[in-house]
């Protein structure tokens, strides 16, 4: 086992350690270790299952049923851009050339730095101010294909300061 | 963002005096006022709040919980948004009185993945309140106590759904379960539950201090008070409004700059598609359905187009438990598909119209009932733009 | 008494229980109610829809599986629209099903395709699935077909609330929806214990056994092989289902008369093998219970659990591993009766053991992985070829156009065709206890048990688990340190009961010397591999064909069984001997708690 395995593996129980062990525990725990390692991995699983003693199984089919919860590895940065009718009205289209442009991958694609992973969401409340996406817990709306590259710049250009952090409205 | 018309929701509010009022009245006087005013919920569903609660207050159990629902999902609403952003108090004191009134100790509020970013700023108003004496234990120094904690969905409209809501918190994939039990028998961990939604907790502390008898003078005899509406789409100012129950789509385009519209998406993707000529039509339960959202659409809009982006939606966001909603929605997607190439006779979309009556008459929750409405809304009204093309 | 509660169903009025649902109300008042994810041993899902029903003043049709009667209710089964909702469920099922019912397995026992007959369905009414979107997935045991799977979750309802195995799982959301194993691997390598419990509760044919029907009619068409089948009492008493019996009927000496037709040089009877269990096993225990009450030797695991159930013996390896130990060392009856065959029957008649081909015939679909865990060849051959289910063998009767209503009562053949009634009565929950106590009680104490007609009605019937406590007394010389000790035994059919109780042994709680555990509900009589449709109605039935083909042996008791003393006398020596040691007793390996291999 390498060293950087041990270290996420211990990190793993200190997340674990702040919950409770019953199955209302479960959804928050996997919220937390989605936050915190980008995304829930099969290790992650069976740690879950020995914590909360609820199978690997429906452990599973719980991580699937929602769609911010997610095994595939993901980039630092998750764009998830929506697609709903009050952004695709406001020309949701154009961000999504721009986003696949800009960053050189398509949807459902992380770039090759481990950076930017782009997604589609359904509604994200930001209808009064379209077309929007959320990058990790920040919301950004009224989107123009020149505020997209200054968002992305400002992700690009600077050490993001607080990844896991809350975000807010732009 | 515009906010006209601030009636109830956005005018004055002193934290903590509608609790000590409640506290005073004691619960079966609470629930006695909130029957009186003929409060019903504001997810979409409109369930009288005060039966909702007098039948939670009814259980005996040594435990009881008030759930806020902040799954606020439904394509083009914000409303919850904008009242946990800038009213968290009065959401909080809410739910304190729902406490009083059904004998619960803990809350929860169940904020969507979406608005993730609102945690923070909730939990300063949770320890601001508690600092004040509002929130925690021994609430004005008296018996009663109160907490709320914050659980964070992970992305499922379908949680939305009260009984998805229960289903996802206690620990499983967010499905509708059977009914009964309702949550007032058995819910958050199968103990008496109530769920209310954060526009219908906000209404609470005005109808405590005010009394139900103010709260009626609003809205329309069968719906009463007044109604957040989140408006999107092809207007001059879109965002929140809070506007009498019963107005008629007409006034309520006025209102917002939506005039000339071609025609209304009233209560979200899961509500009615209206067009122009039902633009007189109210907006209340007796009405069109009062869910919050409006969208509007001009005239250079492709309905078909909207209606597809409406059944990717709930192909995706259905849970996919109950043949109707999960094989439904995918067939009427389908059939827009075929409407889109031309392909579609019209046999056949008589055929999808049959099965949106069935889906709305079998489906096991409110998400497969409510969703063929768009197809069925926008296929009558838009029948010749969207056949021959 | 609970309330009762008055109800109208069409022109029917009666009344039910508090909390009956519409469904079983309809059920007492003789309506059917057609049905699809319903099924009577599992947890209500309300999900395929089809069962819907109107109740007045409600605004939706209600799912009568779902609804609880709690106030009276006036109830329609039947009107238009109640036909049109169940007619549109029923066709967005059948267009998402993909599979032709020729090359289907459930062809004929299909609830889909009765249900497609009953509503008279004669065409797609949506485009329908054209190719097959999944492939095909198989174990030693079970063969899954994602492509038939209409997602009723009764699989799911089996493996996760009714077995507690937790091998499959529901995946995704929406349209997206899949019935899976766990992180969809192949099933093979999840925890699965082979029970099949889910295949015979799945209404299609996504869920089936692996079958070797044409391996099999393979050798027996070849004249070099000597091919034999030994009977199992479980499928004895079912098999007659897939031929138009009632459930409940024993077919013994018919089925041997099918066999011989169809092919077999000779017919055993398993009994014979569950009554040299018994004396085994009751020799470990004898063993197991001196060195641990006289010796003190604490090296010896007590309570002794059963381990002829290769689906709990499974489950003790993935879930329990470090309580192996704790498992009585016998194989199970179907292997100790290859292990013999290839060696004492093989050398009796002079048979080649390389040309033998042992063919079990059991109502299990785990005794195919049985059958072939590597360990399973102490003759020096694979002890037993195939394990064949009741299932797969009324399959082959049916193809060689055999009728079995028509056959003569044949015997089995002898010897090692003798079996007693307790060895019989294996095929029911607490039947190998039951066995084991006539047994045990009257080699410790030389008196038979204190039971009106041997029947040890405390062991006996459907209770998820039960006990019983049975004090010795004046014992025979030998057995002095037996005197005055209470024996305490237990027994639990269902893995999810025998979690139960290895919870309560890994918390130092449980009191009792020896446990019976089948992995099936019902026992053996209600394997994976038994006739489908399953319920605990038909289940009792059988047991009820069991117990009373039991009172009508001559031989009641494992150890007065002639062909088995023959046995020792003429081969093992005695129980628990070095040959026995050798053939009848096995050890476990222990597997991952979450999937086959690692972790």
């Amino acid at each position: 086992m390498t060293a950087g395995i041990r270290a996420a593996t211990d990190e793993l129980q200190d997340v674990l350690r702040k919950f409770g062990k019953n199955r209302t525990d479960l959804l928050p725990i996997l919220v937390e270790i989605n936050r915190y390692f980008g995304h829930i991995d099969s290790n992650s699983i069976i740690e879950v299952s020995r914590y909360t003693g609820v199978p690997i199984g429906e452990i599973h089919g719980v991580i699937t049923f929602y769609s911010f919860l997610g095994q595939k590895k993901r980039g630092r940065f998750v764009i998830r851009l929506c697609r709903t009718i009050s952004c695709d009205m406001a020309g949701k289209d154009q961000i999504v050339r721009v986003l696949e442009k800009e960053l050189g991958i398509c949807f459902g694609e992380t770039t090759d730095d481990g950076m930017f992973s782009l997604e589609y969401t359904n509604c994200i409340g930001m209808c009064n101010n379209p077309p929007a996406m959320l990058i990790n817990d920040k919301a950004y709306g009224g989107l123009t294909p020149e505020r997209v590259v200054e968002i992305l710049d400002s992700f690009k250009l600077s050490e993001y300061q607080d990844m896991f952090g809350y975000g807010g409205v732009e | 963002m515009k906010n006209e018309k601030k009636k109830i929701l956005f005018g004055e509010f002193v934290t903590g005096a509608a609790l000590t009022r409640a506290l005073e009245m004691g619960p079966e006087a609470v629930v006695t006022e909130v029957k009186a005013s003929n409060l019903r919920g504001r997810g979409g569903a409109g369930f009288p709040t005060g039966l909702k609660w007098e039948l939670t207050a009814k259980q005996e159990s040594d435990e009881k919980f008030v759930i806020c629902n902040a799954d606020e999902g439904e394509p083009g609403t914000f409303k919850d948004r904008l009242l946990l952003m800038e009213q968290p108090e009065k959401v909080l004191e809410g739910m304190a009185i729902a406490g009083v009134a059904i004998g619960a100790k803990q809350g929860f509020i169940y904020l969507r993945g979406e608005y993730v970013y609102l945690k923070k700023e909730l939990e300063e108003a949770i320890s601001s309140m508690e600092d004040r004496g509002f929130l925690g234990s021994r609430i004005n120094g008296g018996d009663f106590s109160f907490s709320v904690e914050i659980r964070l969905g992970a992305g499922a409209y379908v949680c939305g759904e009260e009984f998805a809501l229960i289903s996802s918190m206690n620990g499983y994939r967010g499905e509708p379960r059977n009914k009964p039990p309702y949550p007032s028998e058995a819910g958050y961990r199968d103990k008496p539950t109530v769920v209310n939604n954060v526009e219908t907790l906000c209404y609470i502390p005005y109808i405590v201090t005010k009394g139900a008898q103010w709260f009626k003078e609003h809205g329309t005899r069968a719906s009463t008070g007044t109604k957040l509406f989140s408006v999107s789409g092809d207007v001059k100012h879109p965002g929140v409004y809070e506007l009498e129950l019963g107005i008629t789509v007409n006034q309520l385009l006025a209102e917002v700059g939506g005039e000339g519209a071609k025609s209304v998406q009233v209560g979200g993707a899961s509500g009615l598609n209206v067009a122009e000529k039902d633009f007189d039509q109210p907006i209340c339960f007796e009405g069109l359905p009062p869910g919050g959202s409006i969208i509007v659409f001009g005239h250079q809009r492709d309905m078909l187009h909207v209606l597809k982006n409406f059944m990717e939606f709930f192909v995706e966001e259905s849970c996919g438990q109950c043949t109707p909603c999960r094989e439904g929605n995918y067939r009427l997607l389908e059939g827009v598909r075929m409407l889109e190439k031309g392909e579609c006779s019209v046999r056949y979309l008589k055929e999808l119209e049959a099965l949106c009556d069935v889906m709305k008459d079998s489906s096991k929750c409110g998400l497969g009932q409510t969703s063929p409405n768009a197809f069925l809304s926008i296929v009558e009204n838009f029948k010749t733009e969207i056949l021959y093309r | 008494m609970s309330e009762m509660i008055s109800v109208r169903i069409d022109d029917i009025s009666c009344e039910v229980e508090k909390g009956t649902t519409i469904l079983q109300a309809c059920k007492s008042a003789g309506l059917r109610i057609p049905t699809l994810c319903y099924h009577p041993d599992l947890e209500v899902a309300g999900i395929c829809r089809i069962c819907v029903v109107e109740v007045e003043g409600m605004s939706g049709l209600q799912a009568a599986c779902a609804f609880p009667i709690r106030q009276p209710i006036t109830v329609r089964t039947n009107s238009p629209r109640i036909r049109r909702a169940r007619r549109v469920n029923l066709d967005l099922i059948l267009s998402e099903h993909y599979g032709d019912c020729y090359t289907c397995v459930r062809n004929g026992s299909c609830e889909l395709q009765a249900l497609a007959r009953e509503y008279g369905v004669d065409r797609y009414r949506y485009p329908s699935t054209t190719a097959p979107k999944f492939r095909i997935d198989r174990s030693t045991a079970i063969v899954r077909d994602q492509n038939k799977c209409i997602s009723c979750k009764r699989c799911i309802r089996t493996c996760i609330d009714l077995q507690q195995v937790s091998a499959l799982e529901t995946a995704n959301r929406g349209h997206d929806v899949l019935i899976q194993t766990a992180f969809d691997k192949p099933i093979s390598e999840v925890v699965c214990i082979n029970c099949g419990q889910c295949i015979n509760r799945c209404p299609t044919g996504a869920l089936r056994s692996n079958m070797p029907n044409e391996l099999l009619w393979h050798v027996i068409d070849d004249p070099e092989k000597h091919v034999i089948i030994q009977t199992a009492p479980s499928p004895r008493a079912a098999i007659g289902e897939e031929f138009g019996y009632e459930p409940g009927t024993s077919v013994t000496g018919k089925l041997n008369a099918a066999l011989r037709r169809l092919g077999f040089d000779n017919v055993f009877d398993t009994n014979f093998a569950a009554d040299l269990t018994i004396m085994e096993e009751g020799t470990e225990l004898l063993t197991r219970l001196k060195k641990v009450l006289v010796d003190g030797d604490s090296s010896v695991r007590v309570p002794m659990f059963t381990s002829c159930s290769p689906g709990w013996v499974k489950y003790v390896e993935h879930y329990y591993p470090e309580y192996l130990d704790y498992l009585s060392t016998c194989k199970s009856p179907q292997q100790m009766f290859g292990a013999l065959l290839k060696t004492y029957y093989a050398k009796k008649t002079g048979i080649d053991p390389e040309k033998m081909v042992v063919v079990a015939l059991m109502p299990c679909v785990a005794k195919k992985f049985e059958c072939n865990r590597p360990e399973m060849s102490d003759s020096g051959y694979k002890d037993v070829d195939f394990g064949l289910t009741t299932r797969e063998m009324a399959v082959m009767i049916k193809e060689a156009g055999i009728h079995l209503k028509d056959m003569p009562d044949e015997d089995f053949d002898h010897p090692l065709g003798l079996g007693s009634g307790a060895g019989l009565i294996f095929g029911a929950t607490g039947g190998v206890m039951e066995a084991a106590i006539r047994s045990v009680y009257e080699i410790v104490t030389g008196r038979p048990v204190p039971f009106k007609g041997l029947d040890v009605t405390p062991v006996r019937g459907m209770e998820g688990i039960r006990d019983a406590a049975l004090t010795i007394e004046n014992p025979l010389p030998e057995y002095q340190w037996l005197d005055g000790v209470t024996l305490k035994v237990a027994v639990a059919h269902g893995t999810a009961n025998a979690k139960i109780l290895m919870e309560k042994l890994k918390e130092g709680r449980l009191d009792y010397h020896f446990i019976e555990v089948m992995a099936c509900p019902g026992g053996c009589l209600g394997g994976g591999g038994q006739p489908i449709p399953t319920s605990p109605e038909i289940r009792a039935a059988r047991a009820r064909a069991i117990y009373s083909e039991d009172h009508e042996l001559t031989v009641r008791k494992s150890h007065e069984n002639p062909e088995i003393n023959q046995l020792y006398a003429e081969f093992l020596g005695k129980p628990l001997g070095q040959l026995s040691h050798k053939l009848l007793h096995t050890r476990y390996t222990p597997r991952g708690r979450f999937f086959t291999e690692g972790f």
